[in-house]
């Protein structure tokens, strides 16, 4: 592993201008696309990208348009993080060097179909980089749960009515599930945290072996939100403590923002379609949850 | 010199594989491939074969993994069988698909339900349509000859097309043959490292395994179908070199034996046409105008080579250690539609047998010819048998 000291910080003004991930179809507001995006800026053009079924690879290799300028390929849904190894092992046993291998994949991708492989791509400390942008359902099939669908969420296989309030269950604890196959590098980040995001990203670039970014990252289109709020509203799900920046590095969990005071859960729900339907008692579960979980990681991580 | 070693038909592979020098491997464990990914495993351990080996957790990712290695470039090679085939079943197409030249060894296993380790060969003909070029091989030796051809063949670049190599699970993944192991200077002449434009690099990055929209979908998919039609003239030509490199020629499509003056000859896949082959010559010393035809490659399908051998014989038998429920043996219903197409009107009945293991006999393979040889059917109209049936059928 390099000393992280020596590596630059990158910030707005440093960051590079080139796009990698430019002409794609994603739908206006996509916060997928621009943690791909912005990752992509980080990672740069040496970089091989393997994407499996889900929002960006649909709306990034429709032949003959292709949207990646690096090299970049589509994977069967469940194996983004077996072909990303591959690619690895191939790249490794060639002799090709100075390059990075990253996985991008949604929610489904990762906590559902793609666990698997992911836990096999960690175990083996393959060189390879995942990134899961997480917006919270399969929004690529048309807003269906997934394992990291928050409780109250309404989807299409969740519906909200007289006897749902949406979805019943609570998001699957990812971040610290991969923090438990004992990953030399893993994160938690958010697009409305752009600089924190793409400081973990380069952070992740400069260490060999296998290494996880969990980012919060909207979607209008099943959320139910304004196309323009897209950034604001993945700040405020931090702000509002229902998710939250760590780092888990050299076995130690590390809380990178801790407020004193949280904003408002409730406003945060009320912005958005998916949770409109949700009643003062959903609300309440959801704000008891939260603070279970904070309570949590501040008595272990402090 | 050619050393001659003792080994089963799964050891027999991992030479062929170590002498290929694939860069990347990529398998999980099943019965009864396993010996072939141990073997493997020592090979990269003790600096024999130098390639990375990878512990993936199951099968889907052996396929996702050596595709990944394969779209870098990579000459990768994984193993599986049964039930584990049929859970790479996606990748599998994904593979032919993308024009991903990975090279397989198929350990012929039944499927589950019923459970069963042992050899038929259900896996993999169910997956005859995912474009993957299908070759049987009747020894050890063939298989680890087949194992150096297939990497040749499956990287031409008129062919890119993935190749799967099929043995019979136990029969000969785990029976031991003296095998002639060749040297690796022939072996590096005869198959050069893997050069491909279909592969990311740097100096002109590509995307790969694109979607397509329905104005372009069928010229991909004519495109894989071709590439498919090529390999045939390109495992002719594997095969022409193979034998004047090694001296072992194994035919090409199929394999006739004792089929030109033949009254009735019996079709074969995998491991049992060696048991043919001996009932042949006892009948034929009878004074039987007997013959095997020895199905080698299942897809690309040897088509005009059936058709060519029916034109010469009166009944054929086809032996299917497969059923496709509902209908007949699968390689039967092959058979059955080059003949068609040629208007052949000759006699034909599908035996399906050995199934999950079990031993297909002289006797009964002997009972099949003299059926074959009355020219006509024990029960007319009936085209397919389950032979060596324990059960009672209602008359």
């Amino acid at each position: 592993m390099s000393n992280m000291l020596d590596i630059k910080k990158i910030t707005p003004k440093n960051i590079t201008d080139k796009e990698l991930f430019y002409g794609h179809k994603a739908c206006a507001g996509c916060g997928g696309s621009l943690a791909v995006r912005l990752a992509l800026k980080v990672l740069g053009e040496r970089t091989y990208a393997a994407l499996p079924a889900g929002c960006m690879s649909a709306v990034g290799f429709i032949y003959p348009q292709m949207a990646f300028k690096n090299n970049a390929i589509i994977t069967p849904f469940p194996g983004v993080a077996s072909m990303a190894a591959g690619i690895e092992a191939g790249a490794k046993a060639l002799g090709i060097e100075d390059y990075k291998t990253v996985a991008f994949a949604g929610d489904g991708g990762t906590a559902d179909i793609g666990f698997q492989a992911l836990s096999g791509m960690i175990d083996r400390d393959d060189n390879v980089l995942y990134i899961c942008y997480d917006n919270e359902a399969y929004m690529n099939t048309g807003i269906q749960k997934s394992g990291l669908t928050p409780f109250g969420t309404k989807t299409t296989t969740t519906p909200a009515g007289k006897n749902l309030p949406g979805s019943i269950t609570h998001k699957k604890n990812l971040f610290e599930i991969i923090a438990a196959h004992d990953i030399k590098y893993a994160a938690t980040a958010s697009i409305g945290y752009p600089q924190d995001f793409i400081n973990k990203v380069n952070k992740a670039k400069h260490i060999k072996g296998a290494t996880f970014i969990h980012v919060y990252a909207s979607c209008p289109t099943g959320w139910g939100t304004p196309t323009h709020t897209s950034v604001e509203i993945a700040k405020e799900a931090v702000d509002c403590g229902l998710f939250y920046l760590a780092e888990y590095e050299n076995g130690e969990f590390k809380l990178n923002k801790n407020p004193k005071e949280f904003a408002s859960a409730a406003e945060y729900l009320k912005k958005q379609g998916r949770f409109k339907h949700m009643t003062e008692e959903n609300i309440n579960e959801v704000v008891a949850q939260r603070d279970m979980k904070w309570e949590r990681m501040r008595r272990k991580w402090l | 010199m050619e050393q001659n070693i003792f080994i089963s038909g799964d050891e027999a592979v991992a030479h062929g594989v170590r002498l290929s020098r694939p860069n990347v491997i990529a398998a999980y464990p099943i019965t009864p491939q396993t010996i072939t990914v141990e073997r493997l495993s020592d090979m990269v351990e003790n600096g024999d074969l130098k390639a990375e080996y990878m512990h993936v957790e199951s099968e889907h990712s052996a396929i996702c993994a050596t595709m990944g290695a394969s779209a870098v470039g990579a000459r990768t090679f994984t193993a599986s069988s049964s039930q584990g085939l049929l859970y790479m079943t996606e990748g599998l197409h994904y593979c032919s698909g993308g024009r991903y030249p990975v090279v397989m060894m198929n350990a012929n296993r039944s499927v589950a339900l019923p459970w069963s380790i042992y050899g038929d060969h259900r896996d993999s003909l169910s997956l005859l349509d995912c474009g993957w070029i299908q070759v049987y091989v009747e020894d050890a030796q063939e298989a680890l000859d087949m194992t150096i051809q297939a990497f040749k063949i499956a990287e031409h670049k008129d062919v890119l097309t993935p190749m799967m190599v099929n043995l019979d699970g136990f029969i000969l993944t785990h029976t031991y043959e003296m095998v002639s192991i060749p040297e690796q200077d022939k072996v590096d002449a005869f198959l050069p490292p893997f050069q491909t434009e279909n592969k990311m690099c740097f100096d002109n990055p590509k995307n790969m395994a694109f979607s397509s929209q329905p104005d372009d979908n069928t010229e991909f998919k004519y495109q894989q179908n071709e590439a498919m039609f090529n390999a045939v003239k390109v495992l002719k030509q594997t095969n022409k070199e193979f034998a004047q490199s090694f001296g072992r020629d194994y035919g090409d499509m199929v394999e006739e034996y004792r089929c030109d003056d033949a009254d009735a000859i019996l079709v074969t896949l995998g491991s049992v046409t060696g048991t043919v082959r001996v009932v042949v010559d006892k009948m034929r010393a009878e004074g039987k105008k007997v013959g095997l035809l020895k199905i080698r490659y299942m897809r690309p399908f040897p088509e005009k080579e059936i058709i060519a051998t029916a034109k010469k014989v009166k009944a054929i038998g086809v032996i299917d250690k497969d059923i496709s429920f509902g209908y007949e043996g699968t390689v039967f219903t092959n058979v059955n539609s080059a003949l068609a197409k040629a208007n052949s009107t000759v006699l034909k009945k599908n035996y399906i047998g050995g199934l999950g293991g079990r031993d297909i006999t002289k006797n009964e393979i002997e009972n099949m010819f003299n059926e074959l040889l009355t020219g006509k059917l024990k029960k007319d109209g009936e085209h397919v048998e389950f032979f060596n049936l324990k059960v009672a059928i209602d008359e």
